[in-house]
């Protein structure tokens, strides 16, 4: 079983997102998805500063069995990516909630990630989809 | 067997016999350009050499020693007559700049292969050009996109892709330029057609399409695909992936494809694997015919001639030096011949047959089928998640154990859509006898997985070499041998 913490918030294509301190909202993809990908052998990051709209793919995850997009579901700029990845894209499959975060955005509109699923509905996403 | 590569059987000053003439012979090059060190070759006898390669080709997976059900790649058997002619002193003794009056004999073979790809295809007229399958789908998206410049109708720059298909399909887009939206797919295999509705405007250049599909299943709704795509005026692309299935049975062109890309290389029976050579024939219909590639072979009276720019000034140009993988489209053009219109129907009977018969006696042996309710085309997906939940045992590791049991394995996570998944592929040219064998194999290995998983999680054991670490090859990737120790 895959871990879904409490307080993050989920999207159906396996991102989490979780509002920090400072305003910013750190992305990652969930433990589920690192799990469904394999071992991540390259990680392809924004540039920090560049603007997505939400739906955008903002990051590359790469595994030995395939290449996947990871959308954004904020507007917004991005403050920071975690660059440790280029190195240790490994750091994903280890700590996807922690060391393994993608991005930080700071985000146009904030509540507009209240929107998203909590972490009950989002393990209850993945239990129907695993039918 | 364990080899060894050949640069550690290497010592140094040790060398092959006749090579001194030659390092001669590179004296007159200007000094500028002459390199200073002896590269880095292993040193070896040429006894060794001979060894080496033999010993690695003795441990070859091949269609020649192997069932190769390798979904989507249509492993088929590559008859041995093909190769013979194709080798014909006549053939292979032609200088490609020699004039079209000493080539009419080839000339002809590749005017008739034009014809019979058109015609076995519903296509007006075909190129041979492409080098390889990812061309053709360049060469066919690169018309659609000249089709549209042609009537200043600039804003079509979108290229529909369903989420199953090859992921070449929207490489292939952005090549040529192209934005890619993703087309959901139904839980039947079908495309959403209201999806599809909702995606196509005055933005669509077209579509890029398989039927069947990489699910392994008829795309039943394609004529009013066809009719959308049309109506908002689009064009349809067929990607000739799995045109095995339906050889001479249904015609792309009658489906209301615009343009379609053939793999010689699969459904005609050229030999490939490890990465060529390959040919992507490209077939279109009336509207799109100015832009095909060029050379085209044309026939004047009973004289055969090359059709170049001259003649097709709208052209979207040349893919190759002359014309494409000449070998491999004789290869095909003597494949066909062999066959005639008959044998083309009686391929795509049996590789569906072969597929229907796999198919049924492995659900009935338990394994889950992605879609139980669909009839196999060519090929077909089991997954193996029910086994992964119950034993930890992933299609990886069924596919490692197969090899032990001396079966290439089939295509592994592939489709994406479908979780831990084999894509199954037999073709026509497998005995029944043979897919008893694979069945029998299939089924040994399931029941091991549910008795002992630590031991299909530990194969293969009987290959050359164990699991390789592929993570680690991905993260560091480095092919060089370092020259010190060629020492």
């Amino acid at each position: 079983m895959s871990e879904t913490p409490d307080n993050l918030k989920y999207t159906s294509d396996h991102e989490w997102l979780r509002l920090e301190d400072d305003g910013t909202v750190s992305l990652g993809v969930t433990d589920h998805a690192q799990q469904a990908l394999g071992d991540l052998v390259f990680v392809e990051l924004p540039e920090s500063g560049s603007q997505f709209t939400a739906g955008d793919a903002c990051a590359v995850v790469e595994s030995v069995k395939a290449a996947s997009d990871v959308y954004c579901p904020l507007s917004g700029r991005v403050a920071a990516v975690n660059e440790r990845l280029q190195d240790e894209p490994e750091l994903v499959n280890a700590s996807p909630y922690d060391d393994g975060w993608l991005v930080r955005v700071e985000p146009d509109e904030p509540a507009a990630l209240e929107e998203l699923m909590g972490a009950e509905a989002y393990g209850q996403f993945l239990a129907e989809s695993e039918d | 067997m364990h080899e060894p590569l050949i640069f550690e059987h290497s010592q140094p000053g040790r060398r092959a016999p006749g090579l001194s003439e030659a390092r001669q012979s590179a004296l007159n090059l200007p000094a500028a350009f002459l390199r200073g060190d002896v590269p880095a070759l292993p040193e070896v006898s040429e006894l060794q050499a001979v060894r080496h390669y033999t010993r690695l080709s003795q441990l070859n997976f091949s269609i020649d020693t192997h069932f190769y059900p390798l979904g989507s790649c249509t492993m088929k058997y590559n008859p041995k007559v093909c190769n013979q002619l194709a080798m014909l002193p006549g053939f292979t003794g032609r200088h490609p700049l020699g004039p079209a009056s000493h080539g009419q004999g080839f000339l002809s073979c590749m005017y008739e292969l034009q014809e019979m790809l058109a015609a076995v295809t519903g296509m007006a007229e075909v190129s041979l050009t492409p080098m390889a399958g990812a061309q053709g789908e360049f060469a066919g998206v690169a018309m659609i996109m000249a089709y549209h410049r042609a009537r200043g109708d600039d804003a079509r720059r979108e290229i529909i892709v369903p989420d199953a298909a090859h992921g070449t399909n929207p490489a292939t887009a952005i090549m040529c330029g192209c934005e890619v939206r993703e087309l959901a797919t139904g839980p039947d295999g079908d495309i959403d057609l209201e999806a599809l509705r909702q995606a196509v405007g005055p933005q669509t250049a077209g579509i890029m399409l398989t039927n069947p599909s990489t699910l392994g299943v008829f795309e039943r709704q394609i004529q009013e695909v066809a009719r959308i795509v049309h109506e908002a005026g689009g064009l349809l692309y067929y990607d000739g992936a799995n045109l095995n299935a339906i050889l001479g049975r249904a015609l792309p062109g009658a489906m209301g494809f615009d343009v379609i890309h053939m793999n010689l290389h699969k459904t005609f029976s050229t030999p490939h694997g490890g990465g060529g050579p390959g040919s992507g024939a490209v077939g279109v219909n009336q509207r799109l015919a100015p832009f095909l590639p060029v050379p085209v072979v044309g026939k004047e009276g009973d004289k055969y001639r090359w059709l170049t720019e001259t003649d097709r000034p709208q052209s979207i140009g040349r893919l190759s030096a002359f014309m494409g993988n000449a070998g491999i489209l004789l290869r095909a053009y003597i494949y066909m011949r062999l066959l005639g219109a008959e044998g083309m129907r009686r391929v795509a009977d049996f590789a569906t047959l072969n597929a229907n018969y796999l198919m049924a006696r492995l659900a009935s042996a338990g394994f889950q089928l992605a879609y139980p309710r669909r009839r196999a085309s060519h090929e077909f997906i089991v997954s193996v998640k029910d086994l992964t939940r119950e034993t930890g045992v992933t299609a990886m590791d069924f596919a490692k154990a197969l090899l032990d049991e001396g079966f290439h394995a089939p295509t592994t996570y592939f489709p994406l859509l479908v979780p831990e998944c084999l894509l199954i592929e037999p073709t026509e040219t497998e005995s029944r006898q043979d897919l008893d064998a694979f069945v029998d194999a299939m089924v040994a290995i399931r029941q091991r997985a549910f008795q002992d998983p630590e031991a299909v999680k530990a194969a293969p054991l009987t290959m050359p070499v164990r699991r390789l670490d592929d993570v680690r090859a991905a993260r560091q990737l480095d092919l060089a041998w370092p020259v010190e120790q060629s020492a």
